[in-house]
């Protein structure tokens, strides 16, 4: 059961985001991205972790899709059927990649993880909070003030002066 | 049950498909899509190795909390860089903007 969810969620996971790199228009990938997070939030749901699948859903198809709309829509002649979208190297980046991936598979496989058995299930909200003000308070006032910069730096960025 | 290896092998291979569009994507928000895949394998990694190595420290969670915020502050900035790359070259295409090349 659990084994038969996890591979309809790879496949969309999967299948789309081969799609968000190989579509030629450039709208249609972002909306196969779309796909491509909400099963990711599935994922992260059947990990057993609530609060990050809401979090997935709020913070990347609701907020960086759409901002990466806007970008497309603002410039709007590139989603045209004209123009190229691919570079020249597409066979030296794959032969890079799949070696890359055998990489992933040989190390992955001399390396032998301590699985704990695992818990049942259970909020996970309380846990991550209690996390982020204790243990990582530092890291977490870090990743604000890096927030807030990145704001004011892409206000400066795309003012028009 | 999927073990930890299904989930690290799905990373995996998500991961390298975010790093093919990255190499071979002209569209500047393109090559910003493929960055969001591979945050979102990172992700992926970071959860599961929460789930199946440490059940009760939620340690990768937390993290994957800053990794999130992270990827949002990139996306905000590319973006801004790629409205600004339109504004002033009527492109947004890494392969035409070469001038600090040498």
């Amino acid at each position: 059961m659990g084994l038969a969810v996890f591979y309809i969620l790879a496949a969309v996971i999967l299948v789309s985001a081969l799609f968000v790199v190989t579509l030629r228009n450039i709208f249609h990938s972002a909306l196969m991205l779309i796909v491509c997070f909400f099963g990711v939030a599935g994922l992260y749901a059947s990990l057993n972790a609530d609060f990050l699948a809401a979090v997935q859903v709020l913070i990347y198809v609701g907020a960086v899709t759409i901002l990466i709309i806007f970008a497309v829509m603002v410039t709007h002649q590139l989603s045209g059927k004209k123009i190229r979208q691919y570079n020249d190297q597409p066979v030296p980046a794959g032969l890079i990649i799949i070696s890359l991936f055998l990489l992933f598979v040989v190390s992955l496989s001399k390396t032998g993880f301590e699985v704990v058995k695992s818990i049942s299930s259970s909020p996970t909200v309380e846990g991550i909070g209690k996390a982020l003000m204790t243990s990582y308070v530092l890291p977490f006032e870090v990743v604000s003030i890096v927030l807030l910069v990145a704001l004011i730096g892409a206000i400066v960025i795309a003012r028009k002066d | 049950m999927p073990t930890v290896d299904h989930y690290l092998v799905l990373s995996g291979l998500l991961f390298c498909i975010g790093a093919f569009g990255l190499l071979t994507r002209r569209n500047a928000i393109g090559v910003l899509m493929s960055i969001e895949l591979m945050f979102n394998s990172a992700n992926i990694n970071f959860i599961s190795f929460s789930k199946f190595l440490t059940p009760q420290a939620l340690t990768g969670q937390a993290f994957a909390v800053f990794v999130i915020t992270i990827a949002a502050a990139e996306a905000a900035v590319g973006l801004a860089i790629v409205v600004l790359m339109y504004r002033n070259f009527d492109v947004v295409d890494v392969d035409y903007i070469d001038f600090m090349r040498w």
